[in-house]
């Protein structure tokens, strides 16, 4: 994206961002509360619409081709947009219908976020970190090429955590580009291969980890 | 198809389950009819005669609220953002939504019906027509309210704006389905199946209107 300026109301959430992502990484985006991760992701999702500057994502314009954009991306928010009146399976079947996917792929999604056993559970009756894996099997489920992860680690226990790490790498190892916005540093610091440091709207640092550094 | 009828079974399944149409807005539609007939203090014969308008001001009554449900399982969770990424074309999740707001109404027309013929004595003198009608009707509401739910929860001010926004875009249809239904019900003698066929007709703008601007409204909810 060279110069991409987004507007929350009148506050510039992004102002003059540049940043270029290759394929196949991980790239930590670190910043203070404020500084514009979140409306990247959004932006980078085709969610957040462009005031100036030009962003692409995989190829298409993030402008013109929101849904061939958004057809690609995978997005874990803070919301975990789930149906709470719905059970998991519920959820993930719904999902998986609206993406092309099958009965099969909510079954192994459900298998990777070690969820099987509370499918048939309503949202409404879970706890927060049980919720937030359920968030995370419906990205994992749609086996996007560009995985946009916010705060990913937050609200799950260990075994959450490292599922979380499981599935970045998993993603990375089938092709895909992972862009995770965190605190968590020390966490997500390992599995990176580029730290993005945003504030203010803009990227005021991008760095390329040496692996295994 | 898959889709419309994905996001139609995913709302009546919500609705199943938290019964919310079934236990308030159902209710209200009949509390209509019966203060109706308290505050018109009219006698059986007044009150047929005024029962096509009062069936669809009550139809109409419970449809907004029916609607703002529709709207408020999606931003509950945020999942009008889910939605907008799942790259579903707009006119299929409109579909889908207008669907289930549709299915919801049919329910509480009928249970309106037989609230009428038992508070109120109407009889059905042709029960085709009435049918029909009823279908048009119910289908020009739920897509004018599903788009317009949508556009109000864009404006930031969902719950007072909605009625304001779509009551007077309905209001044609209630003129049209009450018509109508004095034909049906027997209660004037006017040319009924041509006030269904001008149903029929606002019934099918609305659906194209709505498939058409479906998803760029959604884009600000």
């Amino acid at each position: 994206m060279r110069n991409a300026v987004v507007l929350l109301g009148r506050f510039p959430a992004l102002a003059g961002l540049d940043l270029e992502l290759a394929p196949g990484t991980v790239t930590l985006v670190q910043g203070p509360n404020g500084a514009g991760k979140t409306t990247l992701l959004r932006l980078l999702a085709g969610l957040a619409p462009l005031e100036s500057g030009s962003a692409t994502v995989l190829g298409h314009d993030v402008t013109i081709e929101k849904r061939r954009v958004r057809a690609s991306v995978g997005l874990l928010s803070p919301a975990t947009m789930l149906y709470d009146d719905l059970t998991i399976k519920e959820n993930l079947d719904f999902w998986a219908t609206l993406s092309g996917h099958s009965d099969a792929d909510t079954l192994a999604a459900l298998k990777r976020v070690r969820m099987v056993e509370f499918a048939q559970q309503r949202v409404v009756t879970l706890s927060t970190g049980q919720r937030r894996r359920a968030a995370i099997a419906v990205v994992a489920l749609r086996r996007p090429r560009l995985w946009l992860l916010d705060e990913p680690h937050a609200g799950l226990d260990q075994s959450g955590r490292d599922i979380v790490d499981g599935l970045i790498e998993d993603a990375i190892a089938a092709g895909a580009t992972v862009v995770v916005a965190s605190h968590e540093l020390a966490r997500v610091r390992p599995l990176a291969t580029h730290i993005a440091t945003v504030a203010g709207g803009i990227v005021h640092q991008f760095e390329t980890l040496v692996p295994n550094a | 198809m898959r889709e419309i009828w994905a996001v139609a079974r995913k709302d009546l399944r919500i609705e199943a389950r938290s019964k919310v149409v079934a236990t308030q807005v159902l209710p209200f539609a009949l509390i209509i009819l019966v203060l109706f007939g308290l505050a018109l203090d009219a006698d059986r014969s007044t009150l047929r005669a005024f029962t096509p308008g009062l069936f669809w001001v009550a139809t109409l009554f419970a449809a907004i609220l029916a609607i703002q449900r529709s709207v408020s399982v999606e931003t509950s969770s945020s999942a009008f953002e889910a939605l907008r990424l799942s790259g579903t074309p707009g006119w299929k999740l409109f579909g889908g939504k207008a669907l289930a707001v549709a299915l919801q109404l049919v329910a509480i027309e009928a249970v309106l019906a037989i609230g009428v013929v038992v508070l109120y004595r109407s009889s059905f003198a042709d029960p085709v027509l009435v049918v029909t009608a009823a279908l048009a009707a119910t289908v020009a509401i739920a897509a004018a309210g599903s788009l317009y739910g949508v556009l109000a929860v864009g404006m930031g001010v969902r719950d007072t704006i909605l009625p304001m926004l779509l009551l007077p875009i309905l209001a044609p249809v209630l003129v049209a389905a009450t018509r109508a239904f004095d034909d049906g019900l027997g209660t004037a003698a006017v040319n009924g199946w041509s006030w269904c066929g001008l149903l029929g007709l606002f019934a099918l703008i609305y659906v194209v209107i709505g498939s058409a601007a479906y998803a760029v409204v959604i884009e600000d909810a």
